[in-house]
């Protein structure tokens, strides 16, 4: 977050997606990992770096790429972590005896759970994926029909890169 | 320290990168990056919290975390179809330049 080239950001961030699927995987949550490694590496990434491409931000960031205000947000976040730190090392629920045995999470009985339980918020989410992806669609092909033919290579860039996130 | 507590650490470590990258950036794709950190964050402390809590067996947490991916990805394409419309507009990503909302 601090690096000058968004480009550079993007790959930072992309190595903290995989190192927290990693945590996920080595917290006995084998799916959550793995939708962690499709969907923040193999789709989020690409479409930020896709985002970084398509609005130039990719070629020599100048100097002051830091907001006015930027000193402030920065104390503000060290003392949420602070805050937090404080919380975590104080509370007790964290210091209870919790060595409990790894879960039994196989692909099967979260199956089972999802299509018996939550089968409504299932269904609510696919509903919402769709419609994210058709209004991501409608929102990077609108100019479209403007008259401004200066970059005809805008929009099935937009679209494709929104398919890899739907 | 605990597992439960080495994991809620790296957590609040990770919201406030997040939190930093939000507000102390400029550019809008770097501010939408900050958000999806936070959100990461939220996703480890599910998963923490279900894994050392005491009902692991009722993958309420997993499967929380499983839809809040879901909403992160079409959070993510909305964001950044937004910044790609805002960029077409004003000719910049900075949040700092666009200062107007009129069409």
């Amino acid at each position: 977050m601090t690096m000058r080239r968004l480009v550079h950001c993007a790959l930072a961030l992309t190595v903290a997606f995989a190192g927290l699927a990693g945590l996920y995987l080595n917290l006995d949550a084998e799916f959550a990992g793995l939708a962690q490694l499709l969907v923040y590496v193999g789709a989020i990434a690409i479409l930020i770096v896709f985002a970084i491409l398509l609005t130039r931000g990719g070629e020599g960031e100048p100097e002051g790429s830091f907001s006015p205000g930027g000193i402030i947000g920065a104390l503000l976040a060290l003392a949420v972590f602070a805050v937090l730190a404080w919380a975590v090392e104080r509370s007790s629920v964290t210091h209870l005896a919790l060595a409990t045995a790894a879960p039994q999470t196989t692909m099967r009985s979260i199956g089972l759970r999802l299509m018996q339980h939550y089968i409504l918020p299932l269904e609510v989410i696919a509903l919402m994926l769709t419609a994210a992806m058709i209004g991501a669609v409608i929102l990077a092909v609108r100019e479209k029909s403007s008259p401004r033919p200066a970059q005809p290579a805008r929009t099935p860039e937009g679209r494709n890169s929104e398919l890899h996130a739907g | 320290m605990t597992p439960l507590a080495g994991c809620l650490l790296v957590s609040a470590l990770l919201f406030s990168v997040g939190l930093a990258g939000a507000l102390t950036r400029r550019s809008a794709i770097l501010v939408l990056a900050g958000i999806e950190l936070m959100l990461n964050a939220a996703n480890l402390n599910f998963i923490s919290f279900w894994r050392f809590g005491p009902h692991p067996e009722a993958f309420t947490g997993l499967i929380f975390v499983i839809f809040s991916i879901a909403v992160a990805a079409a959070e993510a394409a909305v964001g950044l179809a937004i910044i790609l419309a805002v960029y077409r507009h004003a000719r910049t990503s900075d949040v700092s330049e666009i200062t107007e909302m009129k069409g």
